[in-house]
């Protein structure tokens, strides 16, 4: 068993037994939060990590999928038809995203992405007969999947982190996959990629689809954890917030982005009740991160771990060398 | 049936003219040196032959099937491969894994978003014969940004190879190596079989002129001069355009 394995194991048994060790409903509600915001943010890694396509748009999509089921909830749906519609209409959003967006790549991507959040921003504020515009649509009530009840803060985390879990492996299978290569090959060279008889836009396009399918289930697990959704959930602070967490903890890796919302997240609801300008300090830790993990926290720490393991393995002869001589 | 035929290539930029009414035909097999001053269009043609830049006007026939309209995309599935005159791999993978995403690309398999990419067997066996067939069999496993860059140039036409091409362009395959890595480069070229037609631009004369059947002299974007080497070299438009008197 290699040190990965053990690591994420441990990780497991700590995140199923987590409400039995935490002080308190509000720290298992925090876990919820961060586990479904590292959905949201393994999604956007999809195509910002391994496709080198950055979107400032995609709290656009979240913000779709979360509307839709609300919206469908509210007048009168049941819940596995309205998380069917947000599902939907989310996939269905990221396809005409991604071939508004992939027209262009670099900064044109991200100035299409940011325009296409803008416009649903717009639509969450202003189409107020759909929407309540600022006021928002509020929900009542939690599903109820083959009989479990997860209105509990317990329940509910334990049903965000099988949804978790099965969507870290969805993305490590992807990335492994020859999909995945391709994709990758597309952030590289894509003008190689394209010689050596790939479709570019179509590899990308696919990884979009993953990423929004991604996103629009995390949209769903917001709006059943807040059971309340309004236009705040989909502006471009939101858009940012995930990049953030992608860049903070680690583009193209597959734990970055997951500490990235660890770290957003708990700085947000957490150390906020004990520092009021709790903001200024999480400027000042992504400052850190830029400066002195230019890649991110996980492959930063990464790296000074395995500079520490050569040092000591370099260190280790030389000590019995000279244990050696004083014998 | 000609491995490669162009008739009546047109391509300009704005007013510049880089291409201007250009034939060539390649016959299956035929090794062609490419030649011409910087400036020439030679790496124009090549990337109008891959379909990265579309021609104004002309054809162009790979095999005898017409691909002037087939999407660049399309092309190496009908058998052409290409090297780079800047090395353009895949930095942040293995040397396996950059051979095996060239295989890859003419495979349907390519569209899987399920299997681990290490268990294709069969691709990983044939992406390892292509590095074995290039010397670099050993290093299968090392990061590309370890390795020097005639070892990458190695990587550029095992990557080629391994698509098993029938028509085969290499842009300046010698550029930037050393006397040492340029004798390696030179046997490895020699030693592709002859059911591969190879194009080939380069500069360097003393190393271009032993591979060439024939050789094109490209001058503003038309050839100006073909013929054997012995005919091209004693070629007076040649002396005065491109080797000086």
């Amino acid at each position: 068993m290699n040190s990965r394995t053990i690591a994420i194991s441990v990780a497991l048994v700590a995140l199923m037994s987590l409400p039995y060790w935490v002080d308190g409903t509000y720290y298992v509600n925090v876990a919820s939060q961060i586990l479904f915001m590292a959905i949201f943010a393994l999604g956007l890694n999809v195509i910002a990590g391994y496709g080198g396509l950055v979107s400032l748009g995609h709290a656009g999509l979240f913000g779709l999928a979360a509307y839709t089921t609300s919206y469908m909830l509210q007048i009168g749906y049941g819940h596995s038809a309205s998380i069917v519609g947000g599902l939907f209409v989310g996939l269905g959003s990221m396809a005409i995203f991604a071939m508004l967006s992939l027209r262009a790549t670099g900064i044109g991507f991200i100035m299409i992405t940011l325009a296409l959040g803008q416009i649903i921003w717009g639509l969450a504020y202003r189409w107020i007969s759909i929407t309540n515009g600022d006021n928002g649509i509020s929900i009542h009530g939690r599903p109820a999947p083959f009989g479990i009840e997860i209105g509990s803060a317990e329940s509910f985390y334990y049903a965000t982190l099988l949804i978790f879990v099965v969507s870290f492996v969805a993305v490590l299978v992807f990335v492994n996959s020859p999909l995945g290569a391709a994709l990758k090959g597309t952030r590289d060279q894509p003008r190689r990629m394209t010689a050596l008889g790939y479709n570019v836009w179509m590899t990308r396009f696919l990884g979009c689809l993953f990423s929004g399918l991604l996103t629009a289930i995390s949209g769903i697990l917001y709006v059943y954890y807040q059971q309340f959704i309004s236009p705040q959930a989909v502006d471009l602070t939101a858009s940012a917030e995930v990049l953030l967490m992608v860049i903070a903890g680690g583009a193209g890796t597959l734990f970055g982005p997951i500490v990235g919302a660890a770290l957003v997240v708990i700085v947000k609801s957490v150390v906020s009740g004990y520092i009021e300008r709790w903001n200024m300090l999480l400027g000042a830790i992504f400052v850190f991160i830029v400066i002195f993990m230019p890649d991110g926290l996980v492959p930063g720490i990464g790296r000074i771990f395995r500079k520490f393991s050569v040092r000591k393995r370099n260190n280790q002869p030389q000590t019995l060398a000279v244990e050696g001589r004083q014998k | 049936m000609k491995a490669l035929s162009i008739r009546g290539l047109r391509k300009s930029f704005g007013g510049l003219r880089v291409t201007n009414n250009l034939n060539l035909d390649v016959a299956v097999g035929e090794r062609r040196l490419i030649i011409g001053p910087n400036g020439a269009g030679k790496t124009t043609l090549f990337n109008q032959i891959t379909g990265e830049i579309t021609p104004d006007s002309g054809s162009m026939m790979l095999m005898g099937v017409d691909m002037t309209d087939v999407p660049s995309r399309h092309r190496p599935h009908m058998g052409l491969a290409r090297t780079y005159q800047i090395i353009t791999l895949f930095p942040r993978d293995t040397l396996l894994r950059n051979v095996t995403l060239s295989l890859l690309g003419l495979k349907r398999t390519r569209w899987n978003p399920f299997t681990r990419l290490e268990a294709l067997d069969q691709i990983i066996e044939k992406a390892t014969e292509a590095l074995d067939m290039v010397g670099l069999s050993d290093m299968a496993h090392r990061p590309l940004s370890e390795t020097s860059y005639g070892e990458r140039r190695r990587v550029e036409i095992a990557m080629a190879l391994a698509q098993r091409p029938k028509v085969l362009l290499l842009d300046e395959p010698y550029a930037g190596l050393s006397i040492d890595e340029r004798a390696g480069i030179k046997s490895l070229i020699s030693s592709i079989p002859r059911n591969v037609s190879i194009v080939m631009i380069e500069h360097d004369m003393d190393v271009a002129l032993d591979f060439a059947d024939r050789i094109s002299l490209v001058y503003f974007g038309e050839v100006i001069v073909e013929g054997t080497r012995a005919e091209v070299v004693s070629h007076p438009r040649t002396k005065e355009v491109y080797l000086g008197e």
